[in-house]
């Protein structure tokens, strides 16, 4: 196990690499000049723009500029912003407030998803199960941003239960309502899943077993149904969690959360190569990391997986 | 192989007394699943009476309504399905009218219940132990961590698991089927019911574990005082273990009795037919009816059909071994020499799957080759068919060395030498019509016009004794034994010399698979083919084969003609074979 979890950890030193070289080759292609978009309509003068694109090494060839990076974030150092902020303080203050909002999200997508879906599945066809699918059919076809607008709309300003926008410090009262509005999308998803899994379970030779051996169906429901039907979901669901950590742009766009798609988003605007590289890193290390936690949390939920040492 | 372990067990169970109330008395049963189509009944109106202490078997083939009689009775009907009549008396209580609650209190505690596949019946993701000692808490049999636990190992100790406390904690997929086979047993017997319904509980096994676990499971029950319902597909095994036999047919029971009396007489055209096809029970191999229009006749199946075999047995016989005599001075058709197949496996070095085996099938005779699972004979069959590549040794085809055959040359081979797989469920596509199933071989191998190929398949069709309708239907639309035919028509489409058929027959019911085993008899006289039968089953070797080897940890044990294996087996391990063939031991009157 301790084995197999090293060589996947050396595996993504290869992925880290490749992905920075990747995205800061495309920030450096990325048409028109960043410093002088600095200044927007003022035209500063040529000594000054020098100075910065020597500050910046922005005067160096691309492959020099990316070794020096390397090199910097090796010694620990991520670079400053053009704001003249480092982009390690950036870090610092905008992955907590997307970690709380992700974590608030994904708990609300597992208690109603999988009760919800759970449902369904054990009284298919029934009148529950049929609303059940219309919702969350029609919350997969709405895009985010209209559910975004009509949750602000409805709870925000007409209801008054939630502040419309995210205050500042990104109170976690606050993150609530963005973070219903990011789990609707995976909610949806959650119920077919979790429906569809219950559905075949329930139908599997060890249930009938377990009723002939004298269990009651209360028993019979969390132990040998929704135990089995939660492997699928409980993948889904990590996966989802490392989605949202790596940012909801727009959900954070529209409530003003300081996370860190609103973040990244400004930065590729302003085409700050350091700054969007190091996020970049950060999210593909997040990735990796989840992705190998689903993996071990597999063999948690199955017996019958284990992995190679 | 002789009448120890039936004779006297029966007797002493059968002390039944008169005028007790039965243990289980089944009146009228009705039981339908609900369709597009409206109720489809499976179950229509089956009488069933069963004594304390005694055994009784449920024989039928799939669909018969058999298992669906015995998930009635505990009222675990799959999907749809629900009684629509009828009563089922347990100790006078009717269990068609007992709330979900009190048939909770009745499964496990007073019904136990052992299923049919040992592969699906445990969740995989619990362990034995918490498997077995929820039945026992269920069931209110201990209570208090420890008892349960000791009464957990008691159990699976008495199923037959002797490192019970040991393995409590595996999970299943650690389990081998017999063992888990033994978990199922252990949990059905955890709360001493006073019935057990045994649905098919050794039908997935090989033979000699089958015997084994049937051995123990009748020991178990008679100590406990256990009364068995026992359903199966196989007579000879339902005669073997039970005293009483009830012949289920399409949801109707068509015959019901001592088990002796209706082996021995039967009543009912169907039994009659059952009797007369059940392998276990044949004792010589099937000849050739002599001309197509008898084995056309075969697709009926009737009872007078085997009646006309064992008059003219000897005649027969004597024909065969001539012919076998004629054949004896051709080149072989198949030379098998000092085969090795050795399996890389990660992490735990090397797995020898065949070692050193040596074989020849001489040209137009049937080579058995039998085996458990695991004993390597499947990967014989792949080798022959080049699907696989020998480690070391020489297989010689045609007077063709294998392993030097390529490219174009094995194309060739191939048409000569073809397949039929076990599953005829999963080896026709369900996108192509019968038609161009059949036909595909000719296309492949650019045989003919579209004229002559339709010609051939139609031919074909009449080969195998289906009617040539069939051209343009689907697979889902045949029954298990059409799609037999099918796979054997398309083997036979390129006129091959040499079949090899890997458990062909063991995944049909009875009277089918007795219809197969008779046309390949029909097919070989006619064309003059070539066997390699792969099965685990010796009950088939006998009524199919010319020779016989025996394979163990993938050596072959013995091997020698037939009837000299079955007369007079040299190795143990052939003989605990020969036993385990369920009814072996069972005397026909007839």
């Amino acid at each position: 196990m301790a084995g197999y979890i090293v060589r996947r950890l050396l595996q993504a030193i290869p992925v880290l690499l490749g992905t920075t070289f990747l995205i800061y080759y495309m920030v450096f292609a990325m048409p028109g000049d960043p410093i002088v978009a600095l200044f927007g309509d003022k035209t500063p003068p040529p000594q000054v723009l020098d100075q910065l694109r020597e500050r910046y090494h922005l005067d160096q060839p691309f492959i020099v500029q990316y070794l020096i990076f390397l090199g910097n974030i090796f010694r620990g150092d991520l670079g400053t912003s053009f704001s003249g902020q480092p982009v390690s303080e950036i870090l610092a203050t905008t992955f907590p407030v997307t970690l709380r909002l992700a974590v608030i999200a994904v708990f609300f997508e597992m208690v109603f998803g999988i009760s919800v879906g759970l449902i369904s599945g054990l009284r298919k066809g029934g009148i529950f199960d049929a609303s059940a699918l219309v919702v969350s059919l029609i919350l997969i076809s709405l895009p985010i941003f209209v559910v975004a607008f009509v949750a602000q709309y409805i709870f925000g300003i007409q209801l008054g239960w939630f502040r419309t926008t995210v205050g500042p410090g990104a109170p976690t009262q606050d993150l609530i309502l963005p973070a219903l509005v990011l789990a609707t999308i995976s909610f949806a998803q959650i119920v077919r899943l979790t429906r569809a899994s219950v559905i075949d379970t329930d139908t599997q030779d060890f249930v009938r077993t377990a009723a002939s051996k004298g269990l009651s169906r209360t028993r019979i429901v969390p132990v040998h149904i929704l135990r089995n039907s939660l492997i699928p979901v409980v993948t889904y669901l990590a996966v989802d969690f490392g989605v949202l950590m790596v940012g909801a742009t727009v959900t954070e766009g529209i409530f003003n959360v300081p996370g860190v798609g609103r973040t990244l988003y400004q930065a590729i605007i302003r085409g700050e190569g350091p700054t969007v590289v190091s996020f970049v890193t950060v999210m593909v290390l997040i990735y990796l990391v989840v992705n190998l936690l689903v993996d071990l949390l597999y063999a948690v939920l199955d017996p019958r997986i284990r992995y190679a040492k | 192989m002789t009448e120890i372990v039936n004779g006297s067990n029966v007797q002493q169970r059968t002390a039944v007394d008169v005028g007790e109330r039965p243990l289980l008395e089944i009146k009228d049963l009705q039981v339908g699943f609900t369709t597009q189509d409206g109720l489809v009944k499976a179950v229509d109106g089956v009488n069933i009476t069963l004594y304390r202490g005694q055994s009784l078997a449920i024989v039928g083939e799939s669909g018969s309504g058999k298992s669906t009689t015995a998930h009635a009775i505990i009222n675990l009907l799959p999907g749809t399905g629900h009684v629509s009549g009828g009563q089922i008396l347990l100790d006078g209580q009717d269990l068609t009218k007992a709330s979900p609650r009190e048939m909770e209190g009745i499964r496990g505690r007073k019904i136990g219940f052992v299923p049919q596949d040992p592969m699906s019946n445990l969740n995989p993701v619990w362990s034995i132990g918490f498997q077995v000692e929820e039945a026992i808490k269920a069931n209110g049999i201990a209570t208090g961590r420890k008892e349960v636990k000791q009464r957990a190992i008691e159990v699976l100790k008495q199923a037959g698991l002797q490192d019970a406390d040991r393995r409590l904690k595996q999970f299943p997929h650690q389990f081998s089927g017999g063992m888990r086979q033994r978990v199922l047993i252990g949990m059905g017997l955890a709360a001493d019911p006073q019935l057990l319904i045994a649905d098919e509980p050794t039908s997935a096994l090989d033979v000699t574990v089958q015997r084994v676990i049937l051995d123990h499971l009748e020991s178990l029950t008679r100590e406990l005082g256990t009364t068995l319902l026992f359903i199966t597909h196989d007579l000879g095994l339902a005669a073997e273990r039970a005293e009483q036999l009830v012949v289920m047919y399409k949801g109707k029971v068509v015959e019901s009795g001592p088990s002796a009396q209706i082996l021995q007489n039967p009543q009912h055209p169907y039994t009659q037919r059952l009797v007369a096809a059940a392998p276990s029970l044949a004792s010589r191999r099937i000849q050739a009816s002599g001309s197509i229009a008898a084995a056309e006749s075969s697709m009926a199946a009737d009872a007078s059909d085997a009646a006309g075999d064992t008059i003219d047995l000897i005649a027969t016989a004597e024909a065969r071994a001539e012919a076998l005599a004629a054949v004896a001075s051709a080149p072989p058709a198949i030379i098998v020499e000092d085969l090795t197949k050795v399996f890389k496996i990660r992490g735990s070095g090397e797995f020898t799957a065949v070692d050193n085996v040596s074989f020849q099938i001489p040209k137009g005779t049937t080579m058995a080759l039998v085996g458990e699972s695991g004993s390597g004979k499947s990967t014989v069959a792949k080798m022959l068919l080049k699907l696989e590549d020998a480690t070391s040794g020489k297989i010689v085809v045609g007077g063709k060395d294998l392993a030097s055959v390529t490219g174009k040359e094995l194309f060739n081979l191939r048409s000569r030498m073809q397949p039929v797989f076990q599953d005829p469920y999963g080896s026709l596509n369900p996108l192509r019509n019968i038609g161009n199933t059949i036909a595909e071989p000719l296309h492949t191998h650019k045989v003919g016009t579209k004229a002559t190929r339709r010609a051939r398949v139609l031919e074909l069709l009449d080969q195998v004794s289906l009617p040539r309708t069939l051209v343009s239907r689907y697979p889902n639309e045949l029954s298990g034994g059409q799609r037999q035919r099918i796979a054997i028509a398309r083997a036979l489409a390129l006129k091959p010399e040499i079949l090899v058929l890997d458990e062909a027959v063991s995944a049909l019911d009875v009277l089918v698979q007795a219809q197969i085993l008779r046309l390949l008899a029909d097919l070989q006289a006619e064309l003059g083919l070539t066997y390699l039968f792969i099965t685990h089953d010796l009950a088939v070797v006998r009524v199919i084969a010319d020779h016989v080897s025996v394979m163990q940890r993938g050596r072959i044990v013995e091997s020698a003609t037939t009837d000299e294996v079955f007369d007079n087996p040299k190795e143990q391990y052939t003989r605990d074979l020969l036993a385990a063939i369920p009814g072996a031991g069972i005397e026909l009157g007839a």
